[in-house]
């Protein structure tokens, strides 16, 4: 589980400050509690959410196995620059979410309001350049069940068609994910700005580092899945 | 049992409790109290069932006679409503989110659970579902049966698959939240010496129970949302005419399918503990093994699913590997029942109405139980898949075991939750109309898929109607036995006599407070000093 960190020195050791401060509800008995709580509870809706991709996960990994020559066929429409730079988009956000929380924990309130925006960035310029790669694949008739046309090679077209409706899928769930992420981070940013979170109080800016975390680390299991399949795989 | 204090209701005419603190629509509608929570689910889920009863009402009546009543089309849409309702909107919720969601707090010396604002979402979340449910019922219904077997459901099917589909998904979500809810409250909000060796039985069965509800509840939702993009898009999926494979449909829907049938048994034999333990005036036998079967039986859940699949092109050997992954699940389930029969021998036994229920359940599982080990076995299975047998066989599990067990807990728990008794010679007689009614329902079932009888047909060869009759006359029997229940319980909110704090003399920490409980459960956080089921010798109690 996540480690609870202690402030180092802002406050006098034994002083428990009040409620407002520590935002702690009437049912908890301490802000430990309330924590560690919160924090189970966040881990325990992301294996939630591994399962709910996983059933995502388990079909490509089904009918990748069935019809691999037309899985790899696929790799000609998808733009490796574009997937390469989202991640490496992704990854830095993930560095910027963990510092956001590190700032949060420290009560530095400047770096916090800071690293939420860099991290809001991220996530902006990762949704665009997919917006971009979609658009493209809509121009190049790509889109299951719209206007799916395969002239690359013609004898793949429906094996084709169920891999491009997983990217779609895929990328489309992670997509939402991230635009639900962006919304909470705008939460975040603005009780930030009015300076709700300090070493006492930093809940929600944790478990919705963590959140953002784990949408990174879908992305990072589909970049290679979807965007390197021709490089693994014998012409 | 545990110290606390608590102040003295009699010194006050009419105590403030989690009822009468407001009367306000808001205050209900608006509450984060898990008691009010769990109202408001037992009045959403008893609602369902109704409806759900109503789909069973009309379709035993289609099979009085053999050419049947209804059409085919009206059959197979009052068979897959009555399956959908009952599963996703009565079963799945009942004993968790009624019952759980008001004694778990309780029970562990909390104040609610871990997170009351997103225990109201769940029932807000539940209520969707379940309007997108009866949006499909009015506008004509589903034909898919409750699985939703695609090509049918995606490609073929006339009805109201989407609407009913979306219902099943989002309801996904109330449940998800349930079990998340229950996980983080049982590990977090314990009071002090409540440790995991001193839980009621009841908290661990449903903390198996949110296990099971938060690992496979997601793969349901995905499920439910690719076989909506198959029939929007025609992306191919699922459709075998472009290489999609149906069968994945069958393992994406079976992996959550299968454990979500132990979400509608392990409350249920939780409450049968509790039951057990009370009216026989003993400590639940062999309490670590009770506790860990809970445990095994969840984990082995998610390994079992592929014997729903032996005939619909499994291979071999995942045929056998899933067979005897099948029959470990018996061990568990074994070993409660064994306890519980342990636990009532040499104890101190009344008949009460609780008690009645946990006998008919403990009956009615085990024959459930033990023909679910006739179709894990991979010959018998593949005669009677898809017959009455199997019906019967889920039906002995789900309404003999779980809706007994849910009727028990009411019974058990109802002066809590209310603050008033019952009518004691109404009740029994209810309980009685159950279990008769219910075994003259489904035995001739077993009897009917022994012979041949395929399940989801509007008509029959003629040689089977006598056999159905008795069905359908079992199946009135049951429904008055579920009726009555209603009647008396909305009497005695009014009219039933103060049941006091602890009418059963029961251990455990719910009934040491007041009845109904005050919004936040105790003046002060209780601290345990003693194990659960603490009823000493049984001679002691006796006279």
């Amino acid at each position: 589980m996540a480690e609870t960190i202690v402030p180092v020195g802002h406050e006098p050791v034994g002083h428990e400050p009040p409620p407002e401060v520590t935002h702690l509800r009437h049912h908890f008995a301490t802000t430990e509690q309330q924590l560690d709580a919160s924090m189970l509870g966040m881990w325990t809706f992301l294996i939630t959410e591994v399962l709910f991709f996983g059933g995502m996960f388990t079909a490509y990994a089904v009918y990748r196995f069935m019809y691999p020559a037309a899985f790899a066929s696929t790799s000609v429409y998808m733009d490796v620059w574009l997937g390469g730079i989202n991640t490496a988009v992704l990854i830095c956000s993930s560095l910027t979410m963990a510092m956001a929380v590190r700032s949060a924990q420290l009560s530095r309130e400047r770096p916090l309001v800071l690293f939420l925006i860099l991290t809001m960035i991220f996530g902006t310029i990762f949704l665009v350049i997919k917006y971009i790669e979609w658009h493209s694949k809509w121009v190049e008739h790509l889109v299951p069940g719209f206007n799916f046309q395969y002239n690359e090679a013609p004898q793949y077209t429906h094996h084709a068609q169920i891999l491009f409706f997983l990217y779609f899928c895929m990328t489309g769930m992670h997509a939402l994910h991230m635009i639900v992420g962006l919304g909470l981070l705008t939460y975040l940013l603005i009780q930030a700005i009015r300076k709700v979170f300090t070493a006492y109080y930093f809940t929600p800016v944790e478990m919705i580092g963590l959140y953002w975390h784990f949408v990174d680390i879908v992305w990072i299991f589909l970049f290679p899945l979807l965007y390197l399949i021709g490089y693994h795989h014998p012409k | 049992m545990a110290t606390i204090v608590q102040g003295t209701p009699e010194a006050v005419a009419e105590p403030v409790d989690y009822l009468n603190v407001s009367h306000t629509w808001k205050s209900w509608l608006f509450t984060t109290d898990h008691k009010r929570i769990a109202v408001l689910y037992l009045i959403s889920i008893t609602l369902m069932f109704v409806l759900g009863g109503a789909a069973a009402v009309a379709f035993r009546i289609n099979l009085l006679s053999p050419e049947g009543v209804f059409s085919a089309e009206t059959y197979n849409r009052l068979f897959s409503m009555h399956g959908i309702i009952m599963v996703f909107f009565f079963l799945v919720p009942s004993i968790p989110a009624t019952l759980a969601n008001f004694l778990i707090p309780i029970m562990i010396g909390a104040k609610d659970l871990a997170f009351p604002r997103i225990n109201l979402l769940s029932w807000y979340i539940y209520v969707v579902g379940a309007l997108f449910a009866i949006y499909a019922v009015v506008r004509g219904g589903v034909d898919t049966g409750w699985t939703f077997y695609a090509p049918f459901s995606s490609t073929y099917s006339n009805s109201y698959v989407l609407a009913a589909a979306f219902g099943v998904f989002i309801a996904g979500f109330s449940s998800i939240l349930t079990g998340l809810n229950f996980i983080v409250t049982v590990h977090k909000m314990r009071a002090p010496g409540m440790t995991w060796s001193r839980l009621p039985l009841f908290v661990w069965s449903n903390y198996a129970t949110g296990l099971i509800q938060v690992l496979g509840t997601p793969v349901l939702a995905i499920t439910m949302l690719l076989l909506a993009f198959e029939r929007i898009a025609h992306v191919g999926i699922f459709d075998p005419n472009i290489g999609g494979d149906p069968i994945l449909f069958q393992h994406l829907f079976w992996f959550y399918s299968h454990p979500a049938v132990y979400i509608m048994i392990l409350p249920g034999m939780g409450v049968i503990s509790e039951i057990i333990s009370c009216f026989s005036r003993k400590r639940v036998f062999g309490y670590n093994f009770v506790a860990f079967s809970s445990m095994a039986i969840a984990v082995l859940s998610f390994v079992v699913w592929g014997h729903h699949m032996f005939i619909t092109g499994e291979s071999m050997y995942s045929s056998i590997a899933f067979s005897i992954l099948s029959f470990l699940v018996a061990v568990p389930s074994a070993i409660k029942v064994f306890n519980w029969t342990a636990t009532m021998y040499k104890g101190s036994i009344s008949f009460d109405t609780p008690m009645l229920y946990a006998f008919g359940f403990i009956g009615l599982f085990t024959i459930g139980g033990l023909t679910g080990l006739f179709l894990a076995t991979l010959a018998t299975d593949v005669a009677t898949h898809g017959t009455y047998f199997v019906v019967a066989h889920f039906h002995y599990v789900m309404v003999g075991g779980m809706v007994m067990a849910y009727m028990g807990g009411l019974h058990f728990w109802w002066p809590k939750i209310t603050g008033r008794m019952y009518s004691e010679a109404w009740s029994k007689f209810s309980a009685l109309l159950v279990f008769v009614g219910f075994n003259l329902t489904f035995f001739p079932q077993f009897i009917l898929g022994y012979l041949g009888m395929p399940r989801r047909y509007h008509n029959y060869p003629p040689e089977f109607q006598t056999l159905n009759v008795l069905s359908t006359a079992g199946a009135s029997v049951l429904g008055l036995g579920y009726l009555l229940p209603i009647i008396y319980f909305l009497h005695s909110l009014k009219y039933g006599a103060r049941a006091g704090n602890n009418p059963w003399g029961a251990a455990g920490l719910e009934w040491q407070i007041q009845s109904p409980p005050t919004t936040f459960n105790f003046d002060e956080t209780p601290v345990v000093t003693e194990e659960a089921y603490n009823y000493g010798p049984v001679e002691e109690i006796v006279g």
